[in-house]
C-alpha cells in the first residue's frame, strides 16, 4: 500500500483493493445494493437481509433450510444421489472436473438439496436449490431428488415447498436435463391430484428451465422481493429486441402485477407466512394468539 | 452459389445444375444426352449418399433448419385429410408460430398441433420464426384438453428454435405457460405422439412434446439449448457452435442411443426435402402405427405407463 493510499479515507480507497478483499470471510459485508457496510454477525440474523435496505441477499441452501424449518428438526432425503457424465460432456473444463469442482466448493453433491422437517410444528417437505453449485442449473440428480421429495410428500401428506434459485436447466446434461422438467412437472401432476398443497418460492434468481417447469407449478407461488425471475434472460431478451428493457423488468414485483405470482414475502416473514397458508389449505385448528 | 442448399450440398447443387442444363439443351438439341443425363444423376446419387453418410452433427442442425425443409402444415397437408385449423388461446390472441386443428389420418379423427415456420420473408416474420409466444402454449393447451375430452388422439409436430425471448412473452407468463403444458401433457388421457421434424429447440418444443412416444426424423435434432446459445454460454463464443452441437450430442441417432427416443424416422436421400412425399408416407405410417397401438391401451394404462416413462429420465448414482 502506498502512503497516498494509506491516508485516503475507505471508503474511496481504490476499487481493485477492495474486490480483492475476501468479504464472505470477514466482520463486515458490504450490502451490493445500498453499499451499507454491515456487521456479519447481525447480518446473519437478519437472514441476511440488509437492515438498511432490505435487499435480499442470495444465501446457501442450509442457510435456507436452517432459517426455514424449526430448530434440530430438518432430515435430509436422497442425499446420496450423485452426478454422472453421461454424454463425456467437455468445453473449455470437462464436466466431471466441473462436479468436482462444484462439490468442492460448496460441499453438496448436487445443486438441490431435499429435507423433511417440521415448520412451526406440522411436517412439511422442502427442497431448496444451491444456486452456487453450477448456478443451481437441474441435471439429472436435481430433477430425481426433486421428484422423491414430491413422492415423500404425497405419499405422507405433507405439504411440499420448493425455494428455487437456478440458471435453468444444466447444459452439461444435454437432453437428460431438460427432460427434467418433464420429470418434475409430472411429479407435481400427481402431488396435486392427491391434493397435498405445494409451494413454490421463487428467489434471486430463477430463470429457465427451473422457472419455466417445477418453480412456476405451485399451488401458491410466492418470490422474495426484488428477485430475477423469468424465462429468457435479460441479455438474450435485450439482444433479441434491441431495446432497453423496462425499469424493474423481471423482478418479483413486475410478476406481481403482472399475475403471475400470488405474492411477495419477505424473507424474515417466510415462515410465519408460509404457516399460515398452509394452515388453511390443510384444515388445521388457527394457532392460539401469541402472548 | 444456390442459396437453396447448404455449404456441404454445394457439390450437388453443381451437378444438379448441370443436369438441368443439360435436360435443357436436350429438349431443343438433336444430340442424343440422355445417356450423359442418367450417368449425372447416378453420379450425384452416389456423391449425396457419400456427403450424407458421414455428417458431423453441426451439418444435421444445419439440416434440421434447412430452408427447404418441409414445415408443419406442409405434412399436415400431405398427411391428414380434412384438416380445419383451429385458432386462439381465448385469453389475449392467435400465436401463428403454433398451428393446431382437428383433421383425420386415414379416417382417424385427430387433433394435430405443431409449431409452424414461414418461408418468406412476410412468413416468418408472421410466423415468428416458429417461435411461440405465452399465447401459443395456451392455444396447444386448449386443443388439447378439447381432445382430451372428446377422447381424440393428439399428435404434435416439434419445430422451433425455442420460445421467443420478448418483453411481452415475458409480461405474459412464457415460463408458466411452458410448465403448465408440461404438467397438464403428462396427465391427458388420450395418446400423445411427438414426432421432432426440424428444431427441437429447448423449453419451447418441449411444451408441446410431452407424451407417449416421442419419434424424430433422422436429420432432426433436440436439445436444451441451441449450439450458438450453448456456445456463447460455455465457450464465450458463439462461433464455436459446431464443437457444441458436437458436445450435447443433439442427433436423432444419438439420442436414440440415449434410450431418450423411441424411434428414428429415416429421411430420403438427401433429406426430407429432396423427397417431402416420401418423407410424408414414410411419417403417416410410424403415426398410424404408434395411435392404434396408443388407443388399445385403457386411461389407466396410459398414464401410468406415461408417468413411468416421463420418470425415467436421467442419469444419476446413489453413492
Amino acid at each position: 500500500m502506498s502512503w497516498f493510499e494509506k491516508i485516503l479515507p475507505s471508503r474511496i480507497s481504490p476499487e481493485s483493493r477492495r474486490s480483492s478483499r475476501s468479504v464472505p470471510e470477514g466482520i463486515w459485508q458490504k450490502c451490493p445494493i445500498c453499499g451499507a457496510q454491515l456487521y456479519r454477525a447481525e447480518l446473519e440474523r437478519n437472514m441476511f437481509v440488509c437492515p438498511k435496505c432490505s435487499h435480499h441477499m442470495r444465501i446457501n441452501s442450509r442457510q435456507r433450510l436452517g432459517y426455514f424449518l424449526d430448530p434440530n428438526t430438518g432430515r435430509e432425503i436422497a442425499g446420496n444421489l450423485s452426478p454422472r457424465d453421461p454424454l463425456k460432456f467437455k468445453d473449455s473444463k470437462k464436466y466431471k472436473d466441473r462436479i468436482i469442482e462444484a462439490q468442492k466448493k460448496t460441499g453438496e453433491k448436487d445443486a438441490l438439496i431435499v429435507m423433511t422437517g417440521l415448520l412451526k410444528g406440522q411436517p412439511v417437505v422442502v427442497c431448496a436449490f444451491e444456486f452456487s453449485y453450477m448456478g443451481g442449473s437441474m441435471g439429472s440428480v436435481v430433477g430425481e431428488k426433486f421428484s422423491r421429495a414430491a413422492k415423500h410428500a404425497r405419499d405422507n401428506r405433507m405439504p411440499l415447498i420448493c425455494f428455487a434459485a437456478s440458471g435453468g436447466a444444466r447444459m452439461q446434461e444435454a437432453l437428460f436435463s431438460l427432460l427434467q422438467m418433464t420429470k418434475t412437472s409430472v411429479a407435481l401432476a400427481t402431488l396435486s391430484e392427491a391434493g397435498v398443497p405445494y409451494i413454490s418460492v421463487l428467489t434471486d434468481p430463477t430463470t429457465g428451465g427451473v422457472s419455466a417447469s417445477l418453480a412456476m407449478l405451485g399451488d401458491i407461488n410466492v418470490g422474495e422481493p426484488r428477485a430475477l425471475i423469468g424465462f429468457a434472460g435479460p441479455r438474450v431478451i435485450q439482444q433479441t429486441v434491441r431495446e432497453t428493457l423496462p425499469e424493474g423488468f423481471q423482478r418479483s414485483e413486475f410478476l406481481l402485477e403482472h399475475g403471475a405470482i400470488d405474492l411477495i414475502i419477505d424473507r424474515r416473514n417466510m415462515r410465519d407466512e408460509l404457516a399460515s397458508l398452509l394452515g388453511k389449505l390443510t384444515k388445521q385448528a388457527a394457532p392460539a394468539p401469541a402472548g | 452459389m444456390d442459396l437453396n442448399f447448404l455449404d456441404f450440398e454445394q457439390p450437388i447443387a453443381e451437378l444438379e445444375a448441370k443436369i438441368e442444363e443439360l435436360r435443357y439443351v436436350g429438349d431443343d438439341s438433336e444430340l442424343n444426352i440422355s445417356d450423359e443425363i442418367t450417368r449425372l444423376q447416378a453420379k450425384s446419387k452416389t456423391l449425396t449418399k457419400s456427403i450424407f453418410s458421414k455428417l458431423s452433427p453441426w451439418q444435421v442442425a444445419q439440416l434440421a433448419r434447412h430452408p427447404q425443409r418441409p414445415y408443419t402444415l406442409d405434412y399436415i397437408e400431405a398427411i391428414c385429410t380434412d384438416f380445419q385449423e383451429l385458432h386462439g388461446d381465448r385469453m389475449y390472441s392467435d400465436d401463428p408460430a403454433i398451428v393446431g386443428g382437428l383433421a383425420r389420418i386415414e379416417d382417424r379423427p385427430v387433433m394435430i398441433i405443431g409449431h409452424q415456420k414461414g418461408r418468406d420473408v412476410k412468413s416468418r416474420v408472421l410466423r415468428n420464426y416458429g417461435m411461440p409466444k405465452p399465447e401459443g402454449y395456451r392455444k396447444a393447451l386448449r386443443l388439447m384438453k378439447m381432445a382430451e375430452k372428446f377422447n381424440l388422439p393428439i399428435v404434435t409436430l416439434i419445430d422451433t428454435p425455442g420460445a421467443y425471448p420478448g418483453v411481452g412473452a415475458e409480461e405474459r407468463g412464457q415460463s408458466e405457460a411452458i410448465a403448465r403444458n408440461l404438467l397438464v401433457m403428462s396427465r391427458l388421457a388420450v395418446p400423445i405422439v411427438s414426432l421432432v421434424i426440424g428444431e427441437g429447440g429447448s423449453g419451447g418444443a418441449l411444451a408441446i412434446g410431452v407424451g407417449d412416444r416421442l419419434l424424430m426424423l433422422q436429420y432432426g435434432v433436440y436439445s436444451v439449448i441451441s449450439p450458438e446459445g450453448c456456445a456463447s454460454i460455455l465457450w464465450n463464443n458463439a462461433s464455436k457452435a459446431e464443437t457444441a452441437a458436437e458436445a450435447m450430442g443433439i442427433t436423432a441417432e444419438k439420442l436414440q442411443k440415449l434410450g431418450l427416443v423411441d424411434q428414428v424416422l429415416p429421411e430420403p436421400l438427401g433429406g426430407a426435402h429432396r423427397d417431402p412425399e416420401g418423407m410424408a408416407d414414410v411419417i403417416k405410417n410410424a403415426l398410424i402405427s404408434h395411435i392404434d397401438a396408443l388407443s388399445l391401451q385403457s386411461k389407466d394404462q396410459l398414464q401410468s405407463a406415461r408417468e413411468a416413462r416421463l420418470a425415467s429420465f436421467g442419469r444419476f448414482e446413489e453413492v
